[in-house]
């Protein structure tokens, strides 16, 4: 009986898995996955779980995706991870010495924060990726703590509502102009920091962390910048990016440059029987150009484990029929009690501009705003804030035409 | 087939909605509407929009 190995035991690995039984795949399958909890919904982690005070047991209780009938038998092993695979033998060694031969490999390793490059302040620095290290940043968030966070990306900034909310003197720091610049452009980010401002939030932009003052204890007090003033804080969130987990496929010939490159199919270039899912592939999205990509939202696991998983089948011997492929990107973040919904690239554009409402905070609030971004003349993505859904649904069908509508 | 959607946990984000426009839809209040015993042929269809949902509020059963 052939069996599929599934590297990554989050969303990503558990679609997977799943879309391979849609498939018509009978045979074994093995996931591997280093957090010893079953898979969970992540978003809520830098809102919900910051705010609240559940404990992990809890936490698991609402976040833990439901476990489908037909998934039928999983060889699961949590709480592991894979040290190298051989693809020549077919054979993944795990952390604890075991070997599982598999026919099929579906990368889903996902990511992890980048840390800063700077030392000190071991007990005072935080990430935030899992389940523990939202409980462990939370235990910090209590009122008149100072909190530096350090990268104005979407984490950075709903750690920072989250942290405001807990009654902390919140610093956010960021490089760009704005935050969110990468993801929102300019205009957009500015309106957020407004809001942001608004509510208490500091932000130093433009601006760089170059070291951590610490006490003869190690204990934070302050971070400093690249201009030489000092930020006070008793504790700093690293939200500075993340970097693919690849390390364990190395000595195999993959592309491994920034996440695993793949073809169309989400197969691995090179290597046939493999196949990778979620952030840490990356793919070209048609819809935009055939340059390939790793896309970081959370609507891109569900979309490509459909397609690896039809693509592993079908190369064990499973009929499987081709179905469309055009994933469009899709995010959002909750921040300060507004809902920011994202559809496509918008930081593919050279054009920005408003296609609803006004950017004052008063009127983002009352009317919401909506931002459509355009690269050469063509609509490459659209963004909102504080707009129904429903909506916002059209303004995302109006690109999806726009997008079909341009040849490459 | 019957779809159950926790509206505790709904925050109308209308991934539903994109997923199964056939299913789900928000009415002009701006509140959820959806299809709650399709007919089992839809069954794809809607394991698409309980997985697209990022909430997690939609159930499925039988």
């Amino acid at each position: 009986m052939p069996r599929v190995l599934i590297v990554g035991a989050s969303l990503g690995g558990l679609r997977a898995a799943e879309a391979l039984r849609d498939a018509g795949f009978h045979g074994a399958i093995s996931s591997v996955g280093a957090e010893a909890h079953p898979p969970y919904n992540r978003p809520p982690l830098s809102k919900d779980v910051l705010l609240g005070n559940a404990t992990s047991d809890g936490v698991l209780a609402e976040l833990a995706f439901p476990r489908k009938a037909r998934l039928g038998e999983i060889d699961w092993r949590l709480g592991m991870s894979v040290a190298a695979v051989d693809l020549a033998q077919g054979e993944a060694r795990l952390a604890d010495g075991s070997r599982i031969h598999f026919d099929a490999l579906i990368v889903a390793t996902g990511l992890r924060p980048r840390r800063l490059q700077l030392t000190g302040a071991t007990a005072d620095r935080f990430v935030l990726r899992t389940l523990p290290d939202a409980l462990a940043l939370r235990a910090r968030l209590v009122p008149g703590a100072r909190i530096a966070i350090i990268g104005g990306g979407f984490i950075g900034c709903e750690v920072a509502a989250s942290a405001r909310r807990r009654g902390c003197a919140t610093t956010v720091i960021e490089p760009l102009i704005v935050p969110m610049q990468r993801a929102l452009g300019q205009e957009f980010g500015a309106a957020m920091q407004a809001l942001h401002e608004a509510a208490g939030i500091r932000f130093r932009t433009g601006r760089q962390v170059t070291g951590f003052e610490v006490d003869v204890s190690d204990r934070l007090h302050a971070v400093r910048l690249d201009d030489d003033s000092l930020v006070e804080a008793d504790l700093a969130v690293e939200a500075v990016g993340s970097q693919p987990n690849t390390e364990w496929l190395a000595g195999n010939g993959f592309d491994l440059d920034d996440g695993i490159l793949c073809d169309h199919r989400m197969a691995a270039i090179g290597h046939d029987r493999v196949a990778a899912v979620g952030d840490v592939a990356r793919f070209p999205c048609l819809l935009f150009d055939d340059v390939p990509r790793r896309v970081e939202h959370w609507s891109i696991p569900g979309l490509t484990a459909r397609r690896a998983a039809g693509h592993v089948a079908r190369q064990l011997g499973v009929a499987v029929p081709d179905a469309p492929f055009a994933p469009l990107p899709t995010f959002w973040s909750d921040q300060l009690g507004l809902r920011i919904q994202c559809a496509g690239l918008p930081g593919l554009a050279d054009r920005v501009g408003l296609l609803s409402g006004s950017l004052g905070p008063d009127s983002m609030r009352r009317d919401g705003a909506v931002m459509g971004y355009w690269r050469k003349d063509r609509q490459v993505g659209v963004a909102a804030i504080g707009v129904a859904p429903q909506r916002f649904i059209n303004f995302q069908a109006d690109l999806v035409r726009a997008l079909q509508n341009c040849s490459l | 087939m019957k779809i159950c959607v926790d509206l505790e946990k709904c925050q109308s984000h209308g991934q539903c909605a994109i997923a199964a426009p056939e299913l789900f839809s928000f009415d002009a209040e701006g509140k959820l509407r959806w299809v709650k015993e399709p007919p089992v042929e839809q069954q794809a269809t809607a394991e698409a929009a309980a997985d697209a949902c990022p909430e997690q509020a939609i159930t499925i059963g039988t």
